[in-house]
């Protein structure tokens, strides 16, 4: 199959999917299918730096934490009428998405500016091991300060709301996430094709060349480190709001890995791939974990056999071409 | 005053030595075969579990150490044998995902044979006293033990990779494997032998460490993440950039949890000082390898790789 070809079964699948849950009147599939698409979306962010950049982040949970947090922190002020500050000036708590997203997206780049000026200076496996250490540092900060719950973490109680969208139904949550989904492909498209996307991929290609022609890759890897951070932040506000809870699992080394499995068995450097990852990932939980307590092990050598001889994923499958971007 | 400080350092100066113990294993593996391994947590666990289970079984503290070395280095060398060894030419990212999902396989097979309580070992009778410091107070034996079996470890380390025929051909895998291969030595039956011994270490650090906390699936990850910091501050590939790097994780640390929060009690109400000490003080080592960074981005002892 062609790649476009896949791209739209893709859509097409999660589309019944939705289609089903409704006619079938099950809610909990609803909830399923917005799961996969707000992890499609943290992969896809990631994705950007991994897939098109070479740059092996393993710290990703932390921005998809930070963003969560974002959202939880400005819902929980909201449902409590308190302000978060008072002095010197006045900050109140918000319950708007369109609130709660800019600041969530803001608050990751920034966190990401920091983390990659500083990992950016190293390579390869030292990049692998800093940008896992930072996550641990922004874990261990939130398990410790006690203001907002904690290692217990923080609910809120009622879901934040979005103009038009129907704020204590599954499926305003699912339109919502779909939407931002669209967003953030078009987006990541575009990224690709314009310059910094060529010069990312062609310097993670061959570093030296693209300092010959007089782009900086580490400016180039920089921008591309932090608009990642910025689009898995979006998907970890999204993701709080599914949950209605935000606690430091979020920013764990594990879910840092899970999102990086989604882009892997998905395919590396894919637009579609962290979809497609994302739904073998959330149905394998769901339906391995409904029969079998210790799915994880099937996971841990599926994925096993994707690294050792199925390189490029549920994509590189597929799809019959040579255009696809591939690591190394 | 002084005595607690003392004390403090000491804990500081074990946790740096079981760091150690595991840092070694990686730096090792990673200098000598560009490999990084997610699984080395897991050794560690299979070390702990391993010394838990025997020491419960037989009633002896050091036949279960005895089986946390010979277990870990088995299913180091089953490993190696079975998976670590496709990976040493696929590039860092085939490597992160082929040992997660190895942590993967591990944890969940352990969950699965031991179950999810945790598992109790016992500080064996010879060293379950206490010392007294100068200054009066008294002190873990069996800390104090740690700290000493970790010295002469790294010791003998050195030992064997300056002074030994394993240790020259160990140094010569780290600059040119296919020279040492042309030389007639069996690259393979070296690099199990090393991964083995890391393995070994990395499961002689969990037993020791599980006398003192609870064996649990899932112990060896945040110990993993630390070590990481280690070598990062270290130097990869430096046994003695790790050694030193531990020592310095280790006690900046454990004096960090012990006297920020008294510092921030100076000048704040009791609570709120407790909890924004601690809070920063789960931050200061990763403070300690940013500054590294941005003066030696290579860390302490690294060479150029």
């Amino acid at each position: 199959m062609r790649e476009w070809q896949v791209n739209t079964a893709l859509l097409a699948i999660l589309a019944a999917f939705a289609g089903y849950a409704v006619l079938a009147d099950e809610p909990f599939l609803i909830t399923l299918a917005t799961r996969i698409v707000i992890f499609a979306i943290a992969g896809i962010g990631l994705n950007l730096a991994l897939g098109y950049g070479g740059l092996v982040s393993f710290g990703h949970a932390a921005f998809f934490g930070l963003g969560g947090y974002v959202c939880g922190i400005l819902a929980s002020h909201a449902q409590n009428y308190e302000p978060i500050f008072e002095t010197p000036f006045l900050i109140e708590g918000t319950n708007q998405m369109l609130v709660i997203w800019p600041l969530a997206i803001l608050v990751s780049a920034l966190a990401a500016l920091l983390i990659g000026a500083l990992s950016l200076r190293t390579s390869g496996v030292y990049f692998i091991m800093i940008t896992l250490a930072f996550a641990q540092m922004i874990f261990f900060f939130a398990i410790s300060w006690p203001a907002y719950g904690g290692e217990d973490g923080l609910a809120i109680f009622v879901r934040n709301e979005f103009p038009g969208m129907d704020q204590f139904a599954p499926m305003g949550l699912f339109q919502v996430s779909v939407g931002v989904l669209a967003v953030v492909l078009l987006l990541v498209w575009r990224i690709t094709g314009a310059r910094l996307g060529m010069a990312l991929q062609a310097a993670r290609q061959n570093p030296g060349r693209v300092s010959t022609v007089g782009i900086r890759p580490f400016g180039v890897r920089l921008t591309a480190f932090t608009i990642s951070a910025a689009i898995t932040g979006w998907a970890g506000a999204l993701y709080v709001d599914l949950n209605k809870f935000v606690s430091p699992a979020m920013i764990s080394w594990e879910t840092s890995g899970e999102i990086m499995i989604i882009v892997i068995l998905g395919g590396v450097g894919r637009l579609f791939g962290p979809l497609a990852g994302a739904m073998l990932f959330i149905l394998l939980e769901h339906y391995l974990g409904g029969v079998f307590e210790f799915w994880k092990i099937l996971l841990g050598l599926a994925l096993l056999a994707v690294v050792l001889f199925a390189r490029g994923g549920v994509m590189g499958l597929l799809i019959r071409d040579s255009n696809g971007a591939t690591h190394g | 005053m002084t005595a607690l400080i003392l004390e403090q350092l000491l804990n500081g100066v074990q946790f740096g030595v079981m760091l150690f113990l595991m840092a070694a294993g990686l730096t090792l593996v990673f200098g000598v075969m560009g490999l990084i391994n997610l699984a080395h947590g897991s050794l560690y666990m299979v070390g702990a579990f391993a010394c838990a289970a025997v020491a419960a079984w037989t009633g002896s503290f050091w036949l279960g150490l005895a089986a946390s070395l010979a277990a870990a280095a088995a299913a180091g060398a089953i490993v190696e044998i079975a998976v670590i060894r496709r990976l040493y030419t696929r590039d860092h990212l085939d490597q992160v995902l082929a040992t997660f999902a190895l942590i993967l396989i591990f944890s969940e097979g352990t969950r699965w044979i031991f179950g999810s309580q945790p598992l109790y070992l016992n500080v064996p009778q010879m060293l379950s006293g206490a010392v007294t410091l100068p200054g009066g107070i008294p002190y873990p034996l069996y800390r104090l033990a740690i700290i000493v079996a970790g010295l002469v470890i790294a010791l003998g380390l050195f030992l064997l990779i300056a002074r030994t025929r394993l240790g020259i051909r160990i140094r010569a895998g780290e600059s040119d494997r296919e020279m040492i291969a042309a030389l007639g030595v069996d690259i393979d039956r070296l690099y199990t032998v090393v991964f083995a011994l890391g393995a070994a270490l990395a499961g002689l650090a969990g037993a020791l460490v599980g006398a003192l906390q609870s064996v649990e699936v899932g112990m060896g990850e945040p110990v993993l993440i630390l070590a990481f910091v280690v070598i990062v501050i270290g130097g990869i590939g430096s046994i003695k950039g790790a050694l030193i790097g531990a020592i310095l994780v280790g006690v900046t640390d454990t004096m960090g949890r012990f006297l920020l929060p008294q510092f921030f009690a100076t000048f704040m109400e009791p609570s709120p000082a407790i909890a924004t000490g601690s809070a920063i003080a789960s931050m200061l080592i990763y403070a300690l390898m940013a500054v590294v960074l941005i003066f030696r981005p290579q860390g302490l002892f690294g060479g150029v790789h």
